[in-house]
Formats: C-alpha cells, sequence, structure tokens
C-alpha cells in the first residue's frame, strides 16, 4: 500500500505541475501585455508601467512562474487588482460558502440517490424501476440553474419558506443553512439522478454474482442479500462517479450562486472577469483544478483501499 | 424498436426541425423590438407568449434552437475530430505513445468546461465561438477514451492479426479495420455529449461566457428572464422546457441506439 501511495502522491504532484503550466501559460502568455488589458484602452502609459512593476512583469517568465508556484506554496496568492487585498484572503472567504454548498448538495444527491437505486435494482424490470428509470432520465436533463429558477418561484415566492438569494454569514449557522437549501437541492438533483441510475446497474450486475446465489442459498432473503453482499459490492463505481461529480458540482455552484445572489467562489470569478481581475482569475481557476485533481487522488486511494487488489495496477 | 428510441428521435427531431425552419420562417422577427407588447402570457397571437422586449419567444426558442443545436454539434466535431485519432494512436502503440496521450487526457479532464471557459473569456472575451472552443476541448479526453478502450479490445482480435501478417502497418490497419469496427461506440456517445453539450452551452450562455446579445439561446432567455420571473414566470418557463425536451431526446436517442446497435449490451443490462 506505501509503494502504491509514492506512486500516486508523484502523479498527483506531476498533474499539479502541469495544470499550473497551462493556466499560466493561457493568462500570462497569450493576452499579449497583462497590465495594459487590465487597465483598458484608455490607460496612461506610465500607470501600466507601474501595475507592470507591481505584477512583477519585467521578471523573466520562468522566474515569474516559479515565483507564482512558490507563492502559492506558502499561500501568497497576490494582491487583487480591484479589491487591493490578498486574493487569498478574497478566496478563503468565498470558499467557506461554495465549499459548504457543494458539500451539502453532495450528502443531499448521495442521501437521495442511495434508496432509489437500491429499490430499483430490487425490483428491476417491475413497474417501480421503470418510474425510476423514467424519472432519472428527466432529472438528467434538468439544466440545474433553471430548476434552481423554478425552486426560487415555488419555495421562496410562492410559499415564502426559504429566502430567494443571499448569504447572511455564517453567525447564524441555522439562517445560513436555509439560505443553502434551495441551492444545494438545485444542485443536488441532476447529480441524484446520475448516482441512482449508476448504483441501479452496478447493483444488478454484482446480483447476477455468483457469491450471491450462494448467499439466497444459504437463507438470506433478497433484500437481505442485496444490502450485505450487493451493495459493498457496488460501491466501487458509485465511488468513481462521485469523485467525478465533484467537478461537474463545483462548476454547477458556480453557476447557481449566480441564480441565488450567493457571494462565493462563482460570484467572485465572474466578477473578476468582467473588471479583467487577472489575478483573482489564475488564482481561483487554480484553485478549482487543484481540487478536481485532488478529489480524483482521493477516489483512487479509497478505490485501494475498498479492493486490495486494484494496489497492484496502479 | 424500443418506445424510448422513437420518443427520443421525435423530441430531438422537433428541436431540429425548428432550428432548421427558422433559417427561412418565424412566426414574428425577433431582431424588431415591439416594447408596447412586452411580457404578455400566452394568447392565440403569442402562442407561447412575449419576453421583455416584446419579441415573441416561440420565436425566440427557434433562433436559440439554432444557437444550442450548433454550439454542442461543432464542440462534438471538435472532440471527434481531435479525440478519436489520439485514442487510435493510443491503442496501436502501447507505450510511451499510449502513456503521453492518457496523462494529456487526465490533465484536460481536471479543467471542466466551465473552467476551461473561463479561462478562455478571461483572455478573449466572452462569445458564443469561446462557448464552443470550453465544450469541444472538454470532448477531447472523453473521445480520447471511449476509442482508446474500443480499439485496445480489437487489437487482441485474430482479424487484426491476420491483418498485421499481410503487412499493413499500424495506421492503416486503425483507420481499415478499426475505426469503421468502433463506430457504433462513437456514434453513441456523440449523442450523449451532443446532449451534454446544449446544458453546457445553456449555463455558459445563462453566467454570460456564451452567446452575447442580440444572438438569441436558450441559456441566455434564462438569464433575462431571471430578474422578471416574479412578473412574468413563463418568460422563464418556456427555454428551460426546450432545453429539458431536447437532452431528454437526445439522452433516449442516445440509449436506444446502444441497444439497437449493440445486441451484446441488451443481455447485460
Amino acid at each position: 500500500m506505501a509503494r502504491y501511495l509514492v506512486k500516486r502522491l508523484l502523479s498527483l504532484i506531476a498533474s499539479l505541475l502541469a495544470a499550473s503550466l497551462v493556466i499560466f501559460a493561457v493568462i500570462e502568455v497569450i493576452p499579449g501585455d497583462p497590465a495594459s488589458y487590465m487597465l483598458g484602452m484608455n490607460a496612461a502609459p506610465d500607470t501600466v508601467a507601474a501595475l507592470r512593476d507591481a505584477l512583477g512583469l519585467n521578471v523573466p517568465l520562468p522566474m515569474r512562474y516559479l515565483g507564482w508556484l512558490g507563492g502559492m506554496l506558502t499561500g501568497d496568492f497576490g494582491i487583487s487588482y480591484t479589491y487591493k487585498v490578498p486574493v487569498a484572503d478574497l478566496v478563503a472567504d468565498r470558499l467557506l460558502i461554495s465549499l459548504p454548498l457543494a458539500g451539502l448538495a453532495l450528502l443531499l444527491s448521495t442521501v437521495v440517490a442511495m434508496p432509489i437505486g437500491l429499490l430499483a435494482a430490487a425490483r428491476r424490470g417491475r413497474p417501480a424501476d421503470y418510474m425510476v428509470m423514467g424519472g432519472t432520465q428527466l432529472g438528467i436533463a434538468v439544466p440545474n440553474f433553471w430548476f434552481a429558477m423554478l425552486l426560487v418561484l415555488a419555495f421562496a415566492l410562492h410559499w415564502r419558506v426559504f429566502p430567494a438569494g443571499g448569504f447572511p454569514g455564517w453567525g447564524d449557522p441555522l439562517m445560513a443553512l436555509r439560505a443553502l437549501t434551495l441551492p444545494a437541492v438545485a444542485l443536488a438533483l441532476p447529480q441524484a439522478a446520475i448516482l441512482a441510475r449508476v448504483l441501479r446497474s452496478a447493483l444488478i450486475e454484482t446480483l447476477g454474482q455468483d457469491y450471491i446465489r450462494t448467499a439466497r442459498a444459504k437463507g438470506l432473503s433478497g433484500a437481505q442479500a442485496l444490502t450485505r453482499h450487493a451493495l459493498r459490492n457496488a460501491m466501487i463505481p458509485v465511488l468513481t462517479i462521485l469523485g467525478m461529480q465533484f467537478s461537474f458540482l463545483l462548476a454547477g455552484a458556480i453557476i447557481i450562486e449566480n441564480v441565488f445572489y450567493i457571494p462565493g467562489l462563482g460570484r467572485l470569478i465572474f466578477q473578476a472577469i468582467t473588471q479583467r481581475d487577472l489575478i483573482v482569475v489564475e488564482s481561483v481557476v487554480m484553485i478549482l483544478v487543484f481540487a478536481v485533481i485532488l478529489v480524483t487522488f482521493l477516489t483512487d486511494i479509497a478505490y485501494a483501499a475498498v479492493d486490495p487488489r486494484l494496489r497492484v495496477r496502479g | 424498436m424500443k418506445p424510448g428510441l422513437a420518443i427520443g428521435g421525435v423530441l430531438a427531431g422537433v428541436a431540429l426541425i425548428a432550428a432548421l425552419v427558422s433559417l427561412v420562417w418565424t412566426p414574428y422577427d425577433v431582431t424588431v423590438l415591439t416594447i408596447a407588447e412586452k411580457l404578455q402570457t400566452p394568447s392565440p397571437a403569442h402562442w407561447l407568449g412575449t419576453d421583455h422586449f416584446g419579441r415573441d419567444i416561440a420565436a425566440m426558442l427557434m433562433v436559440g434552437a439554432r444557437t444550442s443545436l450548433a454550439v454542442a454539434l461543432v464542440a462534438v466535431g471538435i472532440g471527434m475530430g481531435l479525440g478519436v485519432p489520439l485514442g487510435l494512436l493510443a491503442a496501436a502503440r502501447p507505450g510511451w505513445a499510449d502513456e503521453l496521450t492518457m496523462r494529456g487526457n487526465d490533465l484536460i479532464f481536471a479543467f471542466p468546461s466551465l473552467v476551461i471557459a473561463i479561462l478562455i473569456t478571461a483572455v478573449f472575451g466572452p462569445s458564443a465561438i469561446n462557448a464552443i472552443i470550453a465544450i469541444g476541448i472538454f470532448n477531447i479526453p472523453v473521445f480520447a477514451r471511449v476509442t482508446r478502450g474500443g480499439a485496445m479490445s480489437l487489437w487482441t482480435l485474430d482479424y487484426i492479426r491476420a491483418a498485421q501478417v499481410a503487412g499493413k502497418g499500424r495506421a492503416r490497419i486503425s483507420a481499415e479495420h478499426i475505426l469503421p469496427n468502433i463506430a457504433n461506440l462513437l456514434i453513441v456517445q456523440g449523442t450523449i455529449q451532443f446532449s451534454l453539450g446544449i446544458l453546457a452551452e445553456a449555463g455558459l450562455s445563462y453566467v454570460g461566457l456564451g452567446a452575447q446579445p442580440p444572438l438569441p439561446s436558450w441559456g441566455r432567455m434564462l438569464a433575462d428572464a431571471q430578474t422578471m420571473v416574479t412578473l412574468a414566470p413563463h418568460v422563464a418557463i418556456f427555454p428551460g422546457l426546450a432545453i429539458v425536451a431536447t437532452v431528454l431526446g437526445l439522452n433516449l436517442l442516445g440509449d436506444g441506439l446502444r441497444d439497437a446497435l449493440d445486441p451484446r449490451l441488451r443481455r447485460a443490462r
């Protein structure tokens, strides 16, 4: 297991380095002079020169890349050009909203998908299964931001159970959770639909295995065999999807925040784009990509923990 | 034929026909603003009502279908055009070529299409073209993986060995024997990526990274509708239904095609 861990860890570092090179290249090399780009067309030459200096643009490219990389390792992401505060502080504030939102949605989708997938697998080929398959097919097709708008119409404007938008801060955790409920539900719907389908097909596949027949032969009921033996063995594909879904969830959170005017990473990055705050864009993109790579890494480790056979393959 | 395939075909067909018809005819001109008729609810004159500029929503949906389908289609083209050759190469040359392509794939996989769109937009500004590029890049590793997986299993088969013995090179075998035999896989994956592309385009246009005014798109219609959803819910509801119907149709079509084209899968499910 230790050998496997080291190998995966090395490939994690390689992926992160490659990703940081791509982001650095796109943001800093392609658009010409970042300073004049950030200041717009009518900037005075000496203002541009001053910003070039502040951004460290007079340093050779490789040194700038290393500086950026080193800065990130020590938690120094630079100073936001529009907000005039350290990017690290800005991002940390927003992450405290976006991460709980994504986590809440992940939790919700898992809680919803598990019983539905189990039910469909247990009743495969019968009406309950067809209803689940039809319903999940529909769930996958619904854009989460549109579903969010419908939720606002119903639960915020018509019944007034949840706020239509905004975020009160974590000072009052209950109010904060209330504000995150509708966004999390909107995010969770398509994920739950996909997850339920994956769980169903994984369960149906394991149900055809010999050890399930053995379990049934020794006297377990269908439901017992399903929950005790099939479910555990169906977890590998489910874990894969959970890991992959994280990147969709994160991207989804960025869009959903716009529907509810929640000041998370999504709002930050769209404001940064319109204000040409490249330092913020660069850092937030790197953090998003870092999160995706990290989750892939953790999923790989989780498999190896669940299934020792996978440690050898590496 | 399964009912899913028929329903899917009809739903996707309606969107396609609406997009094509909009090239020659729409019930109203979507470039003409009639503020006096703004935010009308559905009526015989305007079947789906009008938006905040008094434009006919049915006509907007038809023109929007053109944007959504075109963006998704070209993005699938980019994904296939680059991903399939890469996948074929990886399968034909196990070793460094395979390793390099697959690591490159993993790298692109770490960039969700929204993140690619954010990067491109930050550099070049927002446009429908950027949405196409972002979704297209996202599609490349998907097709590369499907192609590689399908091709690798074929390379072990006898008739490929026979072709090798007959003196055909790896490139020629890939083109003449591997590609036709994984066409089914690619068609099915293409349908799925097409539907994902429509969802992605809607999302990107909704947050302002895709189609820009005055080009109508389903995602942009929803973005416009957001501020007046209390006044006129129908402005938000119809574009959403259009997206759901099209994506659902394409997904059903993809599932149906998979079952129809590959009898082996029918048994496994």
